[in-house]
């Protein structure tokens, strides 16, 4: 066993926004971490072992199993889970606001690792074919829906997003 | 808020009922759910969410071999590491429960030994021997670790279709692994055989399958001594049947138990009662005075919390030159593991019952059994009855073949029709309000059957390999007797004129906190987001959610409760109106008199008459406005539905594309056509992963070979179809005319996608019994045939 102490080292890292500083073990995943001392509850964990998707976070923007990643890997790098993504005054994302129109969920559960991989998705691929969303959603699992209204809520958010103005000053 | 009851793509036709019938201003509408808002926003709180000041972590040692006995159990290293607070083993638990019935089965039933914990001895991999408890998780796991033990391996008992035979016991407490058994023979059976055109006999086997939520089992379990107290959070689909069964282990009253309901991350019957493990932490925390949170992991919940589906039906069906059903024999053996959930081997007599479905079978003869294997316990999973649609579905098929008529022909010659209804099955099961025949019409048109034959011959000619496939069943929802018979609401309108309706409901992703405030809504006559349903605490009894009863059973008791709070708003509403209380309307939030709207008071306004001013109500009025109403639901519900679907195997590779799905559910009126079909899909997707690609076998030493999510295969959103929806709208007799339909899509989907998949095989000579067909189990059977 190792020696608890010996192992600690402190993690800062920005979570939607907000500073977290602690020390942590090593050995304390980037799932835990942000569940347990972040607070971010809504990284689910499905599986443990990178399957399920439901801990999908984004880490400077990319989206990763938070459940394969330790929290020390995460040091000085920004976090966004799904609690990050409505806007200020509550409005939720596009994606978020999707998943609702389109009864993209039953359960809830794994709905946060969806809608952060969906967001990351998008913002690579703004106009996807079927085929490629399928794909895209692949690397999480749901077991209420049938994913009808999942690819359905990808299809309107990113139709949603496609008619959103780009690259035109404010 | 609402959109048009037909949804894109679902076509609707309606029987039995005036068509000039007009749907609700909610019930009937696809209205988007309630639960969302905080589920798309992350703030859902799921059991691990819960933190308490104090709380310890609990973690199992489980048994990694299947059948042996404990040769030395040596805990103390373990409980010697800094921050561990307790190991507790068999002898710390187990003389606390006697057995491990949940209040469904009655204590004669309760055959499987009530072992909290190994006793002595393991009887499958994943049984649990000890029970760590920590300051943390992590330390929980490391002190496992530090749990010295040693086994005698013993010859485990792990394939089902011997285990009846086998002289090794999996209980030797019982002497037999022979959990229950039973049989109906018709001795007339044997002449009608003799004397039929055809009669066909064959074999089928379903493969385990595990319930699979995405989110594991758990409890956190609080005892306050001095309180006389026991708070419980857990992952439950029924928080009154976790109430009565914390009460019985810990020998306390019910009404010192309070069953916190947060948000529940799927179920599928998985969390209908508390297995083993669960009644360990309960001891635990009673043993501790602190919180205990136990988190199942996924190899735990794979490989310890339930499986489901090992079913082998062998059936014989007997047909006339006219392709006329005379009669059928079945002969069921189900795999209940050591354990099963509930505390009592799997019955047949549903599967049984049912095995009728949808056709005029007019004589039935049967036997079952069930028995032990050192394998995880058996557990309900959606339709746990099934098998009987596969078998008989399955059966359909492969007569048809037989007498030379397509599938479709064979079915439409046996399926009942409206005229015959009341028909009684050769089961004794009386159907009043079904429509097999109409769902499998709408059925075969939506999927434009005849066409696909002429395209298939076409495809088959250029070698491709396309199939059709059918299943039809009836399905018995919302049954009704003993402790599923009846629901409670109590619908409290607040003074300020905003509703709570209290239920014994344990949502799970079945949308009831929009569905119960759909229905609650409408009969008080206010807008739906003034409704709020909760559950868990407080609320009067009832069995929860499961078995496709919430629409029928909670429905029934919400709109009992909310009917009378209405009447009570009209009296109260005629007082201060000066009219009378036939003549007042209630819409929108507010009560007025028929024809003159102006005259009119709030329902908020009613509520602060009844809380806050007595005098102002009409004399004999009850002061508040709240009602308790439970409902009596009838014995059973039945509902129906036709699956057909259309697929491609790749020859190959043996991979199966399912091209086209199409479902016509009868589920009487729907209250929320949006959620319905989400309940169908989500079904239809789980019987199509059982079809071809979910399996947790076990090799032949016991060991679990599926423990991880790369072992057991789910369908992604790479593979599934996506689903077209007919409805047939036979409104049944209970209040609201609704039907379960929770269960129907895992029910149908199997036999539809293995018929498929026959159906596009059969130009080579194959015919497929034994799920799940996987792309080996298809480029086999290719192969095989190839050689010979």
């Amino acid at each position: 066993m190792p020696d608890r102490d010996q192992t600690r080292s402190e993690v800062s890292v920005s979570v939607n926004g907000a500073p977290h500083r602690a020390v942590v073990e090593a050995r304390r995943t980037l799932a835990d971490f942000l569940r347990e001392e972040c607070l971010a509850t809504s990284v689910h964990l499905g599986c443990e072992h990178g399957v399920c998707g439901a801990c999908t976070v984004l880490l400077d923007g990319v989206a990763v199993r938070s459940c394969l990643l330790f929290a020390v890997q995460a040091q000085g790098a920004a976090v966004t889970t799904v609690e990050g993504l409505a806007g200020p005054d509550g409005t939720l994302s596009p994606v978020q606001q999707a998943f609702r129109d389109c009864h993209g969920l039953q359960c809830g559960f794994c709905t946060p690792g969806f809608i952060v991989s969906v967001t990351a998705f998008l913002a690579e691929n703004p106009e996807p074919t079927l085929e490629e969303i399928r794909s895209a959603l692949s690397g999480n699992l749901c077991r209420c829906t049938g994913y009808q209204g999942i690819i359905a809520a990808v299809q309107q958010a990113a139709a949603a997003e496609a008619q959103t103005p780009t690259g035109v000053e404010p | 808020m609402t959109s048009g009851a037909a949804l894109p793509g679902s076509a609707t036709v309606t029987t039995g009922v005036e068509a000039s019938e007009a749907a609700g201003r909610f019930v009937g509408q696809s209205v988007k759910r309630v639960e969302d808002g905080r589920l798309v926003a992350g703030s859902g709180q799921y059991v691990d969410d819960v933190r308490l000041p104090g709380m310890l972590h609990a973690a199992f040692l489980r048994s990694d071999l299947a059948r042996a006995r404990i040769r030395r159990l040596d805990t103390s290293a373990a409980a010697g590491l800094d921050g561990v607070v307790a190991v507790l083993t068999a002898e710390d638990l187990n003389h606390h429960v006697d057995s491990l019935r949940s209040s469904v089965n009655p204590p004669d039933l309760a055959i499987v030994p009530g072992h909290v914990l190994a006793p002595g001895d393991v009887r499958f991999v994943g049984d649990p021997v000890a029970l760590v408890v920590a300051e943390d998780r992590y330390l929980a796991e490391d002190a496992l670790e530090l749990v010295d033990i040693d086994y005698e391996p013993l010859t485990p008992v792990v394939d089902y279709e011997q285990a009846a035979s086998s002289p090794h016991m999996v209980h030797p407490e019982l002497g037999t692994n022979l959990g229950a058994s039973g049989s109906g023979p018709d001795p007339g059976l044997a002449r009608v055989f003799e004397s039929a055109h055809l009669v066909v006999t064959e074999t089928f086997h379903q493969q385990r399958q595990c319930n699979m939520p995405m989110e594991t089992r758990g409890l956190v379990a609080h005892w306050q001594r001095h309180a006389g107290r026991l708070d419980l959070w857990a992952s439950t689909q029924s928080p009154h049947e976790l109430a009565f069964t914390a009460a019985r282990v810990l020998r306390i009253g019910e009404h010192q138990v309070r069953v916190h309901m947060g948000d529940v991350g799927g179920a599928f019957g998985q969390k209908v009662y508390s297995g083993r493990d669960e009644l360990a932490v309960l001891l635990a925390a009673r043993a501790l005075g602190r919180p205990v949170k136990w988190i199942e992991d996924r190899r735990e919940n794979l490989m310890a919390a339930n499986s489901a589906r090992v079913d082998r039906l062998t059936v014989t069906m007997a047909v006339d030159a006219g392709g006329r059903i005379l009669g059928a024999e079945i002969d069921h053996l189900s795999d209940s593991g050591a354990y099963p959930l509930g505390g009592a081997p799997a019955k047949s007599a549903q599967l049984v019952s049912m095995f009728p479905g949808p056709y005029r079978i007019p004589r039935l003869g049967w036997s079952t059994a069930t028995v032990f294997t050192n394998t995880v316990g058996r557990g309900a999973y959606r339709g746990p009855w099934q098998m009987e649609t596969v078998g008989r579905e399955l059966m359909m098929d492969l007569v048809a073949r037989r007498l030379g008529l397509d599938p479709l022909d064979f079915r439409r010659r046996n399926v009942i029709e409206q005229a015959e209804l009341p028909h009684t099955t050769a089961t004794g099961r009386v159907y009043e309000q079904i429509s097999p025949a109409e769902t499998l019409e709408q059925a075969a048109e939506m999927i434009d059957y005849q066409s696909f034959r002429a395209e298939q011959a076409e495809a088959r000619s250029r070698g491709r390999l396309l199939g059709m496939g059918l299943s039809l069943f009836v399905e018995p929802t919302s049954i009704g007797r003993g402790a599923l018979g009846a629901e409670g609401a109590v619908v409290r309108v607040e003074p300020d004129g905003s509703v709570t309706v209290s239920m014994g409901t344990g949502s799970h992703g079945q949308s009831l906190e929009t569905t119960i405030a759909q229905v609650v809504a409408d009969e008080l006559g206010v807008d739906m987001g003034r409704v709020t349903l909760r559950q868990g605490d407080g609320t009067p009894y009832g069995f929860g959610t499961g078995g496709s009863r919430s629409a029928v059973i909670a429905g029934g008791a919400a709109r009992a409760a909310a009917s009378e709070v209405r009447s009570r708003i009209e009296r109260i509403a005629a007082h201060l109106l000066e009219a009378a209380p036939e003549d007042i309307v209630v819409d929108r939030g507010s009560a007025f008199v028929a024809g003159t709207p102006a005259r009119r008071v709030s329902v908020a306004e009613v509520a602060d008459a009844a809380y806050r001013r007595p005098e102002a109500l009409p004399e004999g009025a009850p002061e508040g406005l709240e009602h308790t109403a439970r409902y009596r639901a009838p014995e059973v519900t039945h509902s129906n539905a036709a699956h057909a679907c259309i697929c491609e195997v790749d020859r190959g590779t043996g991979i199966v594309r399912i091209l086209r799905y199409v479902v016509s559910e009868d589920c009487g009126k729907m209250v929320n056509p949006m959620i319905v079909e989400g309940q169908i899909a989500g079904g239809v997707v789980q019987g199509i992963g059982g079809a071809l690609y979910e399996w947790a076998p076990y090799d032949t030493d016991g060991n679990p070979r599926a423990t991880t999510l790369l072992d057991y295969v789910m369908p992604t959103a790479a593979e599934v179809p996506i689903l077209e929806h007919g409805h047939v709208v036979t409104p049944s007799d209970t209040p609201g005319g609704h039907k379960g339909v929770g269960e129907g899509g895992a029910i149908g989907a199997p036999a539809c996608v293995v018929n498929a998949i026959n159906d596009a095989l059969a130009p080579l000579g194959i015919r497929l019994a034994r799920q799940p067909l996987t792309p080996d189990a298809i480029i086999s059977a290719i192969a095989e045939t190839e050689r010979s």
